[in-house]
């Protein structure tokens, strides 16, 4: 088996800091979607309920040129941000992005499940106890919607891990840069030589999800004794 | 408490329409489960609101559907205890008590916590899990929590309903002595008209999304005997119990009660007996099976139904024995008349029991 190169340690560390970032970055937008569609009655709400869950039907390609489109030159968002001197494609934190998006809806399914959970007389009773909206928020569905919160950031943490389509399109494939374990071990699937390389990365890949898998289900458990 | 309500809301097929005002401490909302009950106390709350209407407490408009007003519910200090105890699964039982304290503004605050947690018996249980605790003490903490928020009204929706007949006796003393101590008034809503007699003075009975009646929980009890599978409940309290002759003898207010042998646990207690188990009697009867026969004054007869109710005075005791008009006619009862209630050793049923040394 031939030793990884120093390329191939950025694509595993790159990948842990997209995936990281991108679970991060989309917790506080997946827990007001899911409280929205949990708890608020409003119009529009199958639309928000469409869109939310529209990444995880589409190819994953689709969502990247959609990313390419939207934050390239051309895009409004692009171009705004491109006045302001911020550039997006091809850097990590367009991969970041695009893993965001496509493991939103899993981080708000997991959350909505966790929400719904949560009797609504516990709610009503925090009203009535003098709790404002926000309050009860803070105070009683955040805590007891911490299961499906740890279950939606593993889940959107193992997904970003394996993202590729979308992150190939929007950050590209440039070792050291945007590199991540999928995309090294495409490069390394289709050189002649990279064969034995493309495996070792195949087991770390193996191995992290393991490690990730094993970490939700202890939590899982720590949190289900703790109920 | 002044409390005046004229608010309606429909869902589909149901409307609840509620109009009326009462004005008193311990007031009832009576009625079978689907009568509207659940949503009125929601739309007092503040948790469901009206589709029109006024709702009005000591003076301040909680809701006015002319006047564009609908208070939230954390700003009505309408506290609730519900059906389900509904405590914080995440928070302690000390946790769960300050819930609402915290919240409440520093002018509200007058329950003092230790005299609470001393009334509630609660001292033992404030480092608990509210997970770990049994169904009566879930109760106790739930009625904690919701008098410590400092309300001006308290919510009772049918708080004992998911308790067992002993542990729901044995919190009616609590929740009475609670709100009387620190002069909380309260809505009691139950569909249950013991607990309704033993909780409440004024009643509002709820029908099918109306206000059909408002009377006192004990006339409220009259007027049902007669089309009542269980006929009227006596509540009688019996003390100091003795064995003899392989029963229980009992004191109470109108004398000495002789009960069957299944109680000799209890010392004393809260016991219940059906008007149709009392038999009247014109003339002393030479001999008779059943254990109890007391002497009695007839003091009222009033009509239910298809039966006659007698209310009798024994001593200091009053009992309400159910009979068919035209015995009533044969035996020539009117009021002032003597009449002998015979009733058997087994007719008793035990609602709560008090034994001071298992305490």
């Amino acid at each position: 088996m031939t030793s990884l190169m120093s390329t191939d340690y950025d694509a595993i560390r790159l990948s842990a800091q997209v995936a990281i970032a991108a679970t991060l970055f989309s917790l506080p937008y997946g827990f007001a979607a899911a409280y929205l569609l949990t708890f608020v009655k409003f119009r529009g709400k199958v639309l928000l309920e469409v869109l939310v869950n529209l990444p995880l039907t589409l190819p994953p390609v689709v969502v990247g040129y959609f990313l390419l489109l939207l934050l390239g030159k051309n895009g409004w968002p692009g171009s705004l941000l491109s006045d302001a001197g911020i550039r997006l494609i091809f850097t990590l934190k367009a991969a970041v992005i695009a893993s965001a998006v496509v493991g939103f809806p899993l981080l708000v399914r997991s959350l909505r499940i966790g929400m719904e959970g949560i009797d609504p007389q516990l709610i009503k009773a925090s009203r009535t106890l003098g709790a404002c909206w926000h309050d009860t928020l803070l105070s009683i569905i955040l805590p007891l919607s911490f299961p499906g919160l740890l279950a939606g950031s593993s889940l959107m943490f193992a997904r970003s891990l394996g993202e590729f389509g979308a992150t190939i399109i929007v950050a590209g494939n440039i070792p050291g840069v945007t590199q991540t374990i999928p995309l090294a071990i495409y490069d390394y699937a289709s050189s002649p030589t990279g064969g034995s390389t493309a495996l070792a990365l195949c087991l770390v890949s193996v191995a992290i999800s393991l490690a990730v898998l094993f970490l939700h289900e202890l939590l899982a458990r720590r949190v289900a004794r703790g109920e | 408490m002044q409390l005046t309500m004229m608010a309606s809301k429909r869902f589909g097929e149901f409307t609840l329409e509620a109009d009326f005002s009462v004005n008193g401490e311990r007031t009832g909302v009576f009625g079978v489960s689907g009568s509207g009950k659940s949503t009125l106390v929601g739309m007092l709350a503040g948790l469901v609101e009206p589709d029109c209407g006024k709702i009005v407490l000591n003076g301040d408009c909680l809701f006015s559907s002319s006047a564009r007003i609908n208070l939230p519910p954390e700003q009505r200090r309408i506290a609730m205890v519900f059906q389900q105890h509904a405590l914080f699964p995440h928070l302690d039982v000390k946790g769960n008590l300050f819930y609402g304290f915290n919240r409440c503004r520093q002018e509200h605050r007058v329950i003092d916590f230790d005299a609470l947690v001393g009334v509630l018996e609660l001292d033992d249980l404030l480092r608990r899990s509210v997970k770990n605790l049994s169904g009566g003490e879930k109760q106790r903490v739930a009625l904690g929590r919701a008098i410590l928020a400092n309300p001006r009204l308290l919510l009772m929706d049918e708080p004992l309903s998911a308790l067992d007949d002993t542990l729901r006796f044995q919190i009616i003393p609590y929740l009475r002595s609670v709100s009387e101590q620190f002069g909380i008034p309260y809505l009691f809503i139950s569909h249950s008209l013991v607990e309704m007699r033993l909780m409440t003075d004024t009643v509002l009975v709820v029908e099918k999304g109306r206000i059909t009646d408002q009377t006192g929980s004990e006339q409220l009890a009259r007027n049902r005997m007669g089309r009542s599978s269980v006929g009227y409940i006596n509540l009688l309290e019996l003390h100091g119990m003795t064995e003899r002759d392989g029963m229980c003898a009992y004191r109470w207010d109108g004398g000495e009660l002789l009960l069957s042998a299944t109680n000799r646990d209890t010392e004393s207690g809260l016991f219940e007996l059906s008007s149709k188990d009392l038999i009247l009697f014109k003339q002393h009867p030479e001999a008779i099976s059943a254990r109890n026969l007391l002497r009695c004054t007839v003091a009222a007869l009033f009509e239910s139904g298809t039966k006659m109710g007698v209310e009798l005075h024994c001593g200091d005791g009053k009992l309400i024995s159910e009979i068919v008009p035209v015995a009533a006619r044969e035996l020539g009862i009117s009021p002032g008349c003597t009449v002998y209630a015979a009733c058997k050793a087994s007719a008793f049923r035990r609602l709560s029991a008090r034994n001071p040394s298992k305490k």
